[in-house]
């Protein structure tokens, strides 16, 4: 019972990571059409640079605050310089342009920064705590409470506000959102900064556990992805079913089976999902009359 | 003054002139009807004047001030508003919700205020939203509101898209096929609904292939035929032109014509 706790607490936290990238694909999904790779680039970046600015000095929330800043000032250039330039260019283009950007990214990242592994203090101090025969870390939580805050703040961004609003009207038709006064490439930068900001504040908050170095990225792009595929892409509610699940699903398999195949398990599973669900557990069926 | 001047207007695909040197002007409160058969770059000209397609020639003027080319959300700022023959609606989202969508431009809020809820915020949206209603009873969904835009019919959707435009308070309307689809009842209904926007000061351009709707309500018809214009004038005038008249039943029908107005003038 302590074990299946412990599995718990430890997928619940990485699965909240997870859903915080799904949600970065699915805020880009739903704006372009575009499936970004470059995506867990941005959690790599919240990590790096919040390493390096707690080296050069900083207090830690002057140093998350610069790393989600500057993430999401990264994530609008993506936006401006390599995936603007090529509006009008197949959806297929644009995603191979992400993956040129994800590696792009870890390049310039491998020379701003260092190859080296890095991690630092957990907000709360890194002593674990005790609770019905599971140690949980205080970072865990931080996570778990990290990862809620952006959903709800997310939740109340698009359901109250008026630009929220007019991103969720792009997304459902791009076109007659511009027919309605709607500038629909400001909603594009702004979803790509929003997405970045997401994937920083994960990458930041996911550090101390799981550590960071300039190579993280990709595999975390590719869960991420997973993730939103599962819960069904373009929809937030499904991106964090979606990653909660995943992640539950790899702790429990490195838990009772064995951390070998804790992906393959997890891929075995999405691959069964969406063999009876296409969509994802919470996608919409696409149907478009003409 | 004329509201919308179109300025020898032209684009060519491919090599292919879809539309070539086009001009006729839109006066405000007229109803202006583009005509022609199937093909004869009227859908081609609409996109051009609302900044879906950028013209290869020629100019656009919207009240005096060259707008060729502005993007669709900068038209709709200046007062150009249009709906598409085979439709631009939020399929996801309530009909209600599609025509608040049509406000977004007279909304003015903050971020903060609708996070909080602030009652300046609620007062805002309630509103935009009676807004909202009246302009669907006006088009007749009002029984419709709360349904999902992508159960409505054709017809319904239509005038949806019409509500939609009319929510932007535009001074031009543009409207693509808007009885498309549509019954006898519906298409009087819609020639019912063009009448009224009209005489409260909005200009109309129509695309529309029912002539007997075109005949009705137009003040004015531009025709088009392989993207020339080929004539231009009041209804009366227009249907009895003998290169209208070849354009849309061929050669023959424009000899018989002709041999017709012969022997009247005999």
């Amino acid at each position: 019972m302590a074990d299946l706790l412990q599995f718990l607490v430890s997928g619940i936290t990485v699965g909240a990571v997870y859903a915080l990238l799904a949600l970065g694909f699915t805020i880009i999904f739903n704006a372009s059409d575009v499936v970004n790779f470059a995506q867990g680039e941005f959690v790599m970046l919240g990590g790096m640079i919040t390493v390096f600015a707690l080296a050069a000095g900083l207090p830690l929330g002057l140093a998350a605050l610069i790393a989600i800043v500057l993430t999401a000032g990264i994530g609008v250039l993506l936006n401006k310089l390599a995936i603007e330039p090529a509006r009008g260019a197949p959806v297929v283009s644009l995603i191979i342009i992400t993956i040129g950007a994800s590696i792009f990214i870890q390049g310039v990242a491998q020379i701003v920064f260092d190859k080296q592994i890095h991690r630092y203090p957990g907000i709360s101090g890194d002593a674990p705590l005790r609770f019905a025969g599971a140690t949980i870390l205080p970072q865990s939580l931080w996570v778990i409470f990290g990862a809620t805050a952006v959903f709800v703040a997310l939740w109340l961004f698009f359901t109250r506000t008026l630009t929220g609003r007019a991103v969720l009207a792009t997304a459902n038709n791009r076109l007659a959102a511009a027919l309605v006064g709607i500038n629909t490439r400001y909603i594009m930068t702004l979803s790509f900064g929003l997405s970045a900001a997401i994937g920083a504040l994960a990458g930041l908050l996911i550090t101390p556990i799981t550590l960071t170095s300039y190579d993280v990225g990709i595999p975390l792009a590719l869960k991420g992805f997973a993730a939103a595929m599962l819960g069904g892409l373009g929809n937030p509610f499904g991106a964090l079913v979606g990653g909660l699940l995943l992640g539950v699903l790899e702790a429990l398999t490195a838990g009772y089976i064995s951390s070998q195949y804790k992906d393959a398990v997890a891929f075995i599973v999405i691959i069964g999902v969406l063999f009876v669900m296409p969509q994802g557990l919470f996608g919409r069926k696409s149907t478009e009359r003409v | 003054m004329s509201l919308l001047q179109v300025e020898g207007v032209g684009i060519a695909f491919g090599g292919i002139k879809a539309v070539d040197d086009v001009s006729f002007a839109v006066k405000p409160g007229e109803i202006v009807s583009v005509i022609g058969p199937n093909g004869a770059g009227k859908t081609t000209l609409f996109n051009m004047i609302s900044g879906i397609y950028l013209p290869g020639a020629g100019r656009v003027m919207l009240d005096g001030q060259d707008v060729t080319g502005l993007a669709p959300h900068r038209l709709a700022e200046r007062g150009l508003s249009r709906t598409f023959q085979n439709l631009q609606i939020f399929q996801a989202m309530s009909v209600l919700d599609n025509a608040m969508a049509g406000h977004h431009l007279r909304e003015r809020s903050s971020v903060l205020a609708d996070l909080l809820g602030l009652p300046a915020s609620r007062r805002r949206t309630r509103a935009t939203r009676a807004s909202a209603l009246q302009l669907l009873e006006r088009v007749g969904l009002t029984r419709a509101a709360f349904r999902e835009a992508s159960a409505l019919s054709y017809g319904a959707l239509k005038r949806l898209e019409i509500a939609r435009a009319l929510a932007l308070e535009p001074r031009i309307l543009l409207l693509d096929e808007p009885a498309a689809g549509c019954n006898a009842v519906e298409t009087e209904e819609i020639d019912r609904l063009i009448a009224e926007i009209a005489a409260a000061g909005t200009a109309i351009l129509l695309v529309e292939h029912d002539m007997k709707l075109v005949m009705r309500i137009s003040g004015h018809i531009v025709v088009l035929d392989h993207g020339v214009k080929i004539a231009e004038g009041d209804p009366a005038k227009v249907s009895r032109d003998p290169k209208v008249i070849a354009a849309y039943l061929g050669t023959d029908a424009a000899a018989a014509s002709r041999e017709e107005g012969a022997d009247a003038d005999g």
